[in-house]
């Protein structure tokens, strides 16, 4: 544990440093950002809960572009970190910060908007809503979602053609997802594994930089679990960014570029799937601690 | 009700037989029920001899309670139906609004004294009223618990009562006036009916309102009645109003996020929604609604007391959304008239179709009552029952109630598929097919 | 609804505990207006004691209701609002034995078994005070409680059982309908008129060493059953939770009914106890008020129902110890704020605290400290 976290915590400085040039080089560059600078990057996050500590200052960074997984043994603190990145909670202590901008402790849907959008390892589908609705929900900046332009007779006419675009946006996507037969359905009627998909399209709808995806395999069945990790590399390819919480060594493994290990809150190692796999302390963590 | 829920699918299925748009057919389909229904009270009044005059008030109470009960029905389905806010305080929200309206229309010199307004003022200022007060309770409570919530309204809806209700604004001077609540006796102010006769002042719907008061006096009616009976005509203007307005809102984006507040609020916020404005937005315009809604319903008296607005009124609102099933704007109407026909004036209906067939007596406790049965005369325990109605009337909200969240949690014309969005979502155009008709 | 996105990280200070120290900020100057007052004798002692008094006397019974609608809230998680029912259920049967009873040979059965509701059976005629009919009135006690219970086990039976896993909400309607129903079937029987039921108490004066301590010269007999009886019933249910186990039982489902379903607690047998508790306490509650109060009507429990909430609210929900201590806060708050303010604003103080707690403290103006 504690050469885990010196190893962390030299990680840290030299990190902020690098952070704050690349912040400098976007703003001079306005658009496009430096590919090397890490999309995401955690320091030193603590979450605290009355008397338990379930984050106990986790650092890693994500690199743009890549498929990063992040495992460990249950009750590590995975769900917990992603909640405190993507603002469910506030953390006690630490930051995150996304594209160069301190995200600490905003709200959900702000953390959303800035384009860092998550799934849930229970899927949160609005039940009582059809897919199609569903999807419909997620694209940003809708201008039906303001009450006047909703009612008022003339400013609907753009928001009936923003639908007619989204709309069509909507069924594309469930078209690479290959559940646009379920469009009309009920999303609660929908089975677990479609409801992962229906959550990850849905996520996508909503044109973020970066995906957090919470153990989408989970409830998945096999071949609809290689046809959702074909759809991420595919996304991949397309310049979407994952990080992704897992219990399946083998997805972990044979997917992901990086691989980040935590265990009792903390950041136990991180490095390639190879390095990981080598790792003792990861194996102790998994075989020794509460699998 | 299963019954009833039968005949709605029928009706609906007799009515859907078209390319009409949704709400058309739904227009329809509450024409319908409502034609049956009085169809139906008119054979069963007409056949037991209630009595063409007395049949034909039951069904003038019938639609005023119907229409009134539908606006309140409709603000709150914009609440909990579509957004899931469990609001039990809307009884409070309306009483904010008809005081509002009463003190800025009341005459000057009256006790309590007004500011002598003309009604438009007054009823836009019961409605801003409301939307305020919807405001300042909305901003703190939207954070807490369903269940919470529900209390919390219910605490301000009883504070607000009990504050009109109260000594202490009963009569305050401001520079030489007594102006107040009026306390326990209430307030007087200048009905909102009174617009009819203005309204038949102007030219278009002059010449319609004469045809009425000509048709009328062919018919024998006392033109007394007619204009009681346009009231209810405006009333069912404004409930069309709000309809197109909640129906739009619920064809839309907006209405899209407040269903999924509803359904999970957490979803919603991590796609990017800031549903606490739109919750905001969303209690405040419901709260205005149901202060006009009330300003409405009171409209054709001129004097309002604190003890209109006891919490059971609320419950009565909450029914009648239950019955037509909560989260469909029609399901709201016809569970605003279902309620006003069957479960709040049927029973009346029955006692007159008894005190017109058989010599009842009621007897002065159901001790006699259950005396006189004993010994083989079951018309006095009758008697007592009709006499009894008022009360058993709510026994009988009650029971459907609970046989509701029981067997029907969704009403007649709940879980039906009415997709929020501007366009035609239900199926995938052709590439070709571009424009499509609004809503 | 709540998400749990509380700020508060850049301030140290977290809305709820800016407005918990603001409330105990405004308790704070209050109690020393109180002394002020007093001190510069525009509050007569007597006037502060007799309010205060009265706040106890309404603290007890609002505190016997308040367990078991915390009971069934923590226990079978929906906020019951046929409770106040259960209150006027325990009322008009309590009473209507106790007339059977007392008033025997001295008014005829119709007026003793419908509570008078023809106008006959003068309470002072049939002598209906503790000191001239004792055991009618006890016996009333007892066959409140019991048949509130018999009632709301029928209920649960009919209604709530087929509701269990229904959530929150469908169980609160449900409960506003079981609200309506019972209450005027009450009505079909008894008549919704307001009508007295209890002759005027007797009133003895104090013994000398008693007066010594309060300023008190006589003592209302009604109230000090109510209070005697009140205190009673709740050492006992104490005594229940703490030392059986049927009560450690229920203080473990009232905390997590998952973990209690885990540990193999029979929640059937458990959601019985719950029903047999607060029911009866409830009904017990509904006798007592109407011999403090003298009078009966239909609407007894419902209006007295959030104050009863309010009292569990401010207490913690499911924790029964703190609904007796929001008991306390409310019954204090609507007499000693009558100080300050008239007498029909009183309520609203009581209904305005409970609104604070139950946005800035949702768990109870004691959460922190451990109860039950």
């Amino acid at each position: 544990m504690s050469d885990a976290e010196t190893n962390v915590g030299s990680d840290t400085v030299a990190d902020s440093s690098a952070r704050t040039e690349s912040a400098e080089e976007v703003t001079e560059t306005t658009g496009r950002r430096t590919v090397d600078e890490p999309i995401l990057q955690v320091d030193d996050l603590v979450k605290r809960f009355g008397g338990i500590t379930a984050v106990d200052g986790a650092s890693f960074q994500v690199e743009r572009g890549t498929i990063t997984g992040l495992i460990g043994p249950n009750g590590a603190g995975k769900s917990t970190t992603f909640n405190c990145i993507t603002g469910v909670y506030t953390p006690n202590e630490g930051s995150v910060v996304f594209e160069g901008t301190d995200i600490t402790g905003r709200d959900p849907y702000q953390v959303a908007n800035q384009g860092l959008v998550r799934t849930f390892q229970i899927a949160r589908e609005l039940p009582e809503m059809t897919v199609l609705e569903n999807m419909m929900l997620a694209p940003k900046n809708q201008l039906g979602e303001s009450l006047w332009r909703s009612v008022a007779p003339i400013a609907r006419r753009d928001v009936v053609e923003q639908e007619e675009e989204l709309r069509e946006r909507a069924w594309e996507m469930l078209e690479f997802f290959e559940i646009d037969h379920l469009a009309g359905e009920y999303a609660g009627n929908l089975s677990g594994g479609q409801r992962k998909l229906l959550e990850m399209a849905r996520a996508l709808l909503t044109d973020p930089e970066m995906l957090l995806l919470d153990e989408p395999m989970a409830g998945v069945n096999p071949s609809l679990e290689k046809k959702l990790l074909s759809h991420i590399h595919e996304l991949q390819d397309q310049g979407y960014t994952f990080l992704l919480v897992e219990h399946d060594m083998d997805v972990i493994m044979n997917h992901c570029e990086h691989v980040i290990v935590m265990h009792q809150g903390t950041v136990l190692a991180e490095g390639e799937a190879a390095e990981i796999k080598a790792n003792e302390e990861v194996i102790e963590a998994y075989l020794g601690g509460e699998v | 009700m299963s019954d009833a829920s039968e005949t709605i699918d029928e009706l609906r299925a007799k009515v859907t037989d078209n390319d009409l748009p949704q709400w058309a057919t739904d227009l329809l389909l509450i024409a319908a029920f409502v034609a049956a229904t009085f169809a139906g009270f008119a054979i069963v009044g007409l056949l037991t001899g209630v009595g063409l005059n007395e049949t034909v008030g039951f069904m003038r109470l019938v639609t005023f309670f119907a229409a009134v009960y539908a606006l309140v029905v409709l603000a709150l389905n914009l609440h909990w139906g579509y957004t899931g806010l469990f609001n039990i305080g809307v009884a409070g929200f309306m009483a904010v609004g008809v005081y509002t309206m009463a003190i800025l229309t009341a005459s000057p010199d009256g006790s309590p004294a007004g500011l002598g307004l003309p009604i438009p003022i007054g009823v836009i200022g019961g409605m801003l009223a409301s939307g305020l007060v919807g405001l300042v309770v909305s901003l703190p409570a939207l954070r807490v618990r369903a269940d919470y919530f529900a209390i919390v309204t219910l605490g301000f809806s009883e504070i607000i009562r009990l504050a009109l209700l109260s000594g202490s604004l009963r009569s305050v001077e401001v520079g030489g006036t007594e102006y107040g609540t009026g306390g326990g006796s209430g307030i007087s102010y200048t009905p909102v009916d009174s617009v009819i006769p203005w309204l038949l002042d102007v030219p278009g719907i002059g010449f319609v309102g004469d045809q009425f008061f000509a048709i009328g006096e062919m018919a024998g009616i006392q033109s007394s009645i007619i204009q009681s009976g346009l009231y209810t005509g405006v009333l069912i203007a404004f409930v069309v109003l709000f309809y197109l307005f909640l129906t739009r809102i619920a064809y839309s984006p907006f209405g899209r996020v407040l269903k999924a507040i509803r359904e999970d609020e957490l979803a919603a916020r991590s796609l990017g929604k800031n549903t606490d404005r739109m919750k905001i937005t969303v209690f405040v315009v419901g709260c205005m609604l149901m202060g006009l809604a009330g300003i409405l319903w009171m409209g054709s008296q001129s004097r309002v007391n604190p003890d209109s607005f006891m919490p059971i009124v609320t419950f009565y609102i909450f029914v009648a959304l239950i019955v037509g099933g909560s989260g469909s704007n029609t399901g709201s109407i016809v569970g605003a008239f279902a309620f006003a026909a069957f479960l709040w004036q049927g029973p009346r209906f029955i006692r007159s179709i008894v005190r017109a067939n058989v010599d009842v007596r009621s007897p002065q406790t159901v001790y006699d009552a259950f005396l006189e049965l004993a010994s083989g005369d079951p018309l006095p325990m009758l008697g007592y029952v009709i006499g009894t109605l008022d009360e058993l009337r709510f026994v009988l909200v009650g029971v459907v109630l609970i046989v509701l969240m029981i067997w029907k949690p969704d009403g007649l014309l709940g879980h039906r598929k009415e997709l929020a969005a501007a366009t035609d979502i239900s199926r995938r155009p052709t590439a070709t097919d571009g424009g499509e008709t609004d809503e | 609804m709540s998400t749990g996105h509380g700020r508060g990280r850049l301030s140290n200070l977290t809305p709820q505990e800016v407005v918990g120290g603001l409330l105990l900020a405004g308790i704070g100057i209050l109690v020393l207006d109180l002394v002020r007052l007093v001190v510069t004798g525009e509050l007569p002692l007597g006037r502060l004691w007799s309010y205060t008094w009265n706040g106890i006397v309404d603290s007890l019974y609002i505190g016997l209701a308040a367990i078991g609608l915390s009971m069934t809230y923590s226990i079978l998680r929906f906020a019951n609002f046929s409770h106040g029912d259960l209150v006027t259920t325990g009322a008009f049967s309590g009473w209507t034995v106790a007339y059977l009873i007392g008033g025997l040979g001295v008014a005829d059965l119709s007026s003793r078994l419908l509570l008078r509701a023809d106008g006959g059976a003068q309470p002072g005629s049939v002598g209906m005070d503790v000191l001239s009919a004792p055991i009618a009135i006890l016996v009333g006690l007892v066959i409140s409680a019991i048949v509130t219970i018999l009632v709301a086990l029928a209920i649960d039976r009919l209604v709530y059982r087929r509701l269990r896993d229904a959530g929150g909400i469908p169980l609160l309607i449900a409960s506003v309908g079981v609200a309506l129903a019972l209450r005027y079937l009450i009505a079909f029987v008894y008549t919704t008129d307001t009508r007295i039921v209890v002759a005027s108490p007797p009133q003895p004066e104090l013994p000398a060493a008693i007066q010594s301590v309060v300023p008190m010269e006589t003592i209302n007999l009604h109230e000090a059953t109510l209070v005697i009886s009140a205190l009673a019933l709740i050492i006992g249910v104490h005594l229940l939770l703490q030392y059986t186990k049927l009560g450690k039982s229920m203080r473990a489902m009232s905390d997590n009914k998952d973990l209690a379903l885990i540990t193999g607690i029979p929640t059937e047998r458990v959601i019985f106890a719950t029903w047999v508790i607060g029911s009866g306490l409830a009904g017990v509650a509904g006798y007592l008020i109407v011999l403090d109060r003298g009078q009966i009507t239909i609407n007894l429990g419902w209006f007295l129902l959030l104050l009863i909430f309010a009292a569990v609210i401010l207490g913690g929900i499911g924790s029964i110890y703190g609904a007796l201590a929001g008991s306390l806060v409310i019954g204090l708050t609507i007499n000693l704020s009558l100080v300050w303010i008239p007498a029909d604003l009183n309520e609203i103080a009581a209904f305005t605290l409970m609104i604070l707690v139950l946005i800035f403290k949702p768990d109870g103006l004691f959460s922190g400290v451990e109860t039950a």
